[in-house]
């Protein structure tokens, strides 16, 4: 077996913490040389944090790191680099507008006599090119390829460094079926070639599929460890969430009510050739799921009028409503917690107050005046309402965790009383305890009467949450799936284009 | 008091009292009166370049809109004989409505800020030059000047605009009346209104207002036409004080007076934030400088070079201010 080698890599005791989150805690993790360790855990858990921090694009608190049973301390990405170690981003970082060549070898060009050589680099691009399975001319530019062809690139790129572990954050999230596949078969490939692997995805199944052991963090802590034999899905869950799945997503089923927002052939400037159809009632929570790009955000920022549909009908309560921005929308009764906290949901250089009553200022007003009992009456019933951690009403949201700030933007919505409350990535970068409050408060707000439609990327939170899910493929709805059709293969069938007969 | 409106006016009283100790002419009420006068000019239109500021945008024609409004006001009374009344309402009118069309072409046709009031600054300019065949002229009939109509009426807005009221033996001149009741009412707009807040939240993260539910456009406009009305009102202040309108001088650079005030009065030109306090009292020292300058004898050519200084250094002070603020709340939160 493979514990018989000192690990190429070796974490212990790995702190960081960012302003107001403890981002990891006493943190290990090794690998092996050829070995594929799938890295697992909820949003929030600290994978992203610990991959940066082995790439070198952030330092670590404390903590030690070996590389080859020697000590090692990366200051920046070249070092790490040097080290051997490289970091495939989830969103790639590649020139389009380059051919594959100079992507290659983009700040490292071999040169003679401070000349680029054309011949070495081309002849060298070549050989790194074919190590991932790819034959292509070397000046297709990188704009020219689809998204999973990029990967490749990206990845023969990392090797023509001399890596020798790759850290892959999600890269199936925007891939095709078929690029899935191929890009497995180039893991497989590069496992026989030596190349350790760590491998971070939310999807379990590919879990199953390539690696070799499982590492699982849990709010920033390690969770534990699975070898190849113990690696089913309820154990990964399990160790994710730190109980069983049924106590965590506790749902309850409710009777849906009148018919609250629907939807008939409408398009979104995203998606302009493509219409939607849908509907929602009342204490119903919908779930969308589908990969990166698929047109989630785009539809719920349609919906609510960020981006007015160019056609098609929106009933909201059986009324015709055609919002051009998101002011017409709340004024028919709807909310929207944006994907991007920071920059949609939130005004981060204000105040707990002034966040959570940005929304309701107008209905409170006073003939223009703002009314300060009212504001402060919102604010507190937020932080009472949804627990929300903050010293007082006057901290700057910018100083919270993700999970308080995505309370007050919740808050500031349901001060509103929203018929319609749409979600979009609600738990992204929140610890497990804010996402269990979370989960439980869009079960009450259903039990309320309130039509909830969320939009999420985390298999296991459309599993759990939904009472119905929609699936959406390159801008269209491609399938729906009732509670008892839901499961992660129905789902990525539908996702990634597949259909269900095949 | 906000902590950089009390260092700004710290900085004020400073300079104060070591030009008062150098030389006691300085104090004299003469010299007072004229300084709370020109003070006042500035800080109305700074007070309008405020709002610009915190919305995250700019307005480079705020200097041009001042001699426009000082050109056209009298010219109507002047050489067509017009009523004052009709004039004055006329020439607020036009810079209210220069104002909405900036924030028309900056929300809409979305124009950089920068570029459409860098326009307006040399079109407005170039107006007022082919209007009077850049003859300078004035709303108040000097000796031997014809064709005002209403001359009593004129010696009464004169009084209002550029008048002096005597309280004992202190003379104080009524524009600062002006920038009394101008700037208390900006201060309650921006602290009491929603639509102030609304201000200060679009300022800060527009996208962010927007997703909120903040019509950001409609608020970006107010702004603009809020700067514009300023820069008109402070054109009709400037056109009484001034004997006489150059059409290619009057308010020439005073964009850059304003802008200055706005941020050594606290306003990032990043966006939402701004005090009209400290607008207002940062207004004052730029004048208290240049009189100062005067008053101790040191080289007039030096003026714009101690103005930058001072600006700098005030902003770097403020700076400094605010990073260590940060650092302390985010310690304060790790303590949590």
């Amino acid at each position: 077996m493979i514990t018989a080698h000192k690990p190429l890599l070796e974490v212990s005791g790995l702190c960081k913490q960012f302003p107001g989150v403890r981002a990891l805690h006493k943190v290990s993790l090794n690998l092996q040389q050829g070995e594929v360790l799938a890295l697992i855990g909820e949003n929030g858990a600290g994978k992203s944090t610990l991959m940066k921090i082995l790439a070198g694009v952030q330092p670590a608190d404390s903590g030690t790191l070996h590389i080859d049973g020697k000590p090692a301390n990366f200051l920046n990405v070249r070092e790490a680099l040097s080290a051997g170690i490289a970091l495939i981003h989830q969103e790639l970082n590649l020139a389009s507008n380059l051919d594959l060549t100079t992507n290659i070898f983009l700040g490292r060009e071999p040169s003679r006599f401070g000349f680029v050589n054309d011949k070495v680099a081309h002849s060298e691009a070549v050989k790194h090119l074919k190590r991932v399975g790819l034959d292509l001319p070397t000046n297709t530019l990188v704009g020219d390829l689809p998204i999973g062809k990029q990967q490749l690139v990206e990845i023969a790129k990392a090797l023509s460094c001399d890596a020798r572990v790759l850290i892959m954050d999600e890269p199936t999230s925007s891939l095709s079926q078929k690029e899935t596949e191929t890009l497995f078969e180039v893991v497989q490939d590069l496992r026989q070639q030596g190349i350790s692997v760590i491998y971070i995805t939310h999807r379990l199944s590919e879990v199953k599929v390539l690696a070799d052991r499982v590492t699982v963090f849990r709010d920033g802590e390690n969770a534990g460890d699975l070898s190849k034999g113990e690696i089913n899905h309820d154990a990964m869950v399990r160790l994710m969430v730190g109980r069983a799945l049924s106590e965590f997503y506790d749902r309850k089923t409710h009777e849906p009510g009148e018919v609250i927002l629907k939807l008939n052939k409408v398009r979104s400037p995203a998606h302009p050739h493509t219409e939607i159809s849908l509907q929602i009632c009342a204490g119903e929570i919908v779930g969308i799921a589908g990969l990166v790009g698929a047109g989630r955000t785009e539809l719920l920022e349609t919906i609510f009028g960020v981006t007015p549909s160019l056609g098609g009908v929106i009933k909201v309560n059986g009324q015709v409503v055609r919002p051009k921005n998101p002011e017409e929308a709340i004024a028919v009764g709807m909310a929207l917690a944006p994907e991007d906290r920071k920059l949609h949901g939130l005004i981060l250089p204000l105040t707990v107050r002034e966040n959570a009553s940005l929304a309701s200022l107008k209905r409170d007003q006073r003939k223009g005046l703002l009314n300060f009992k009212a504001e402060k009456e919102v604010a507190n019933e937020a932080v009472d309402q949804l627990q929300i951690k903050t010293p007082h009403l006057e901290q700057v949201a910018r100083f919270l965790s993700g999970g308080n700030q995505q309370k007050i933007v919740l808050g500031k919505w349901l001060a509103l009383k929203p018929r319609l409350l749409m979600l979009d990535e609600p738990t992204r970068g929140i610890d497990v305890g804010a996402k269990r409050e979370i989960y439980k408060l869009m079960e009450k707000l259903a039990g309320e009467g309130i039509a909830i439609l969320f939009v999420s990327s985390e298999m296991e939170e459309i599993l759990g949450m939904a009472d119905r899910a929609l699936v959406m493929h390159e801008g269209t709805i491609a399938g729906e799936l009732n509670r008892s059709q839901l499961n992660e293969e129905a789902i990525m069938q539908l996702a990634t284009g597949t259909s269900l007969a095949a | 008091m906000k902590k950089n409106t009390l260092g700004i006016f710290g900085l004020l009283m400073g300079i104060f009292v070591v030009t008062a100790l150098l030389n006691d002419k300085f104090i004299s009420a003469y010299n007072m009166q004229n300084l709370i006068k020109w003070s006042s000019l500035y800080a109305v239109m700074s007070i309008g370049v405020a709002f610009v500021i915190i919305t995250g945008g700019i307005d480079l024609s705020i200097g041009s809109v001042v001699g426009l409004v000082a050109v056209v006001l009298a010219y109507m009374m002047k050489v067509k004989g017009i009523n004052p009344a009709s004039a004055i309402i006329t020439t607020i009118c036009m810079s209210g409505l220069i104002g909405l069309v900036h924030g028309l072409l900056i929300t809409k046709a979305k124009i950089q800020p920068f570029v459409v009031t860098l326009c307006g600054l040399l079109i407005y300019r170039s107006l007022g030059r082919w209007l009077t065949d850049n003859q300078s002229l004035g709303p108040v009939p000097l000796e031997g000047d014809k064709g005002y109509t209403n001359l009593e009426f004129i010696n009464q807005l004169d009084f209002i605009f550029s008048g002096k009221i005597a309280i004992g033996s202190f003379n104080l001149p009524t524009p600062f009346l002006f920038l009394m009741v101008m700037g208390i009412a900006a201060a309650l707009f921006l602290n009491r209104t929603i639509w102030g807040r609304y201000l200060f939240a679009l300022g800060n993260n527009e996208d962010g207002a927007r997703y909120s539910g903040i019509n950001t456009d409609n608020m970006k406009i107010i702004a603009y036409v809020i700067c514009s009305l300023m820069a008109g009102i402070a054109g009709l202040l400037f056109a009484f004080e001034l004997d006489s309108v150059q059409p290619a001088q009057t308010g020439e650079f005073y964009e850059l007076y304003a802008i200055a005030a706005a941020v050594l009065g606290g306003c990032s030109l990043r966006g939402g934030e701004g005090s009209i306090l400290g607008v207002i009292i940062a207004a004052a020292v730029i004048r208290l400088i240049y009189n100062s300058i005067n008053m101790l004898g040191i080289s007039t050519h030096l003026e714009f070079g101690i103005l930058g200084i001072v600006i700098l250094l005030g902003v770097i002070a403020d700076e400094f201010l605010k990073s260590y603020t940060a650092k302390r709340t985010a310690a304060k939160q790790q303590d949590l």
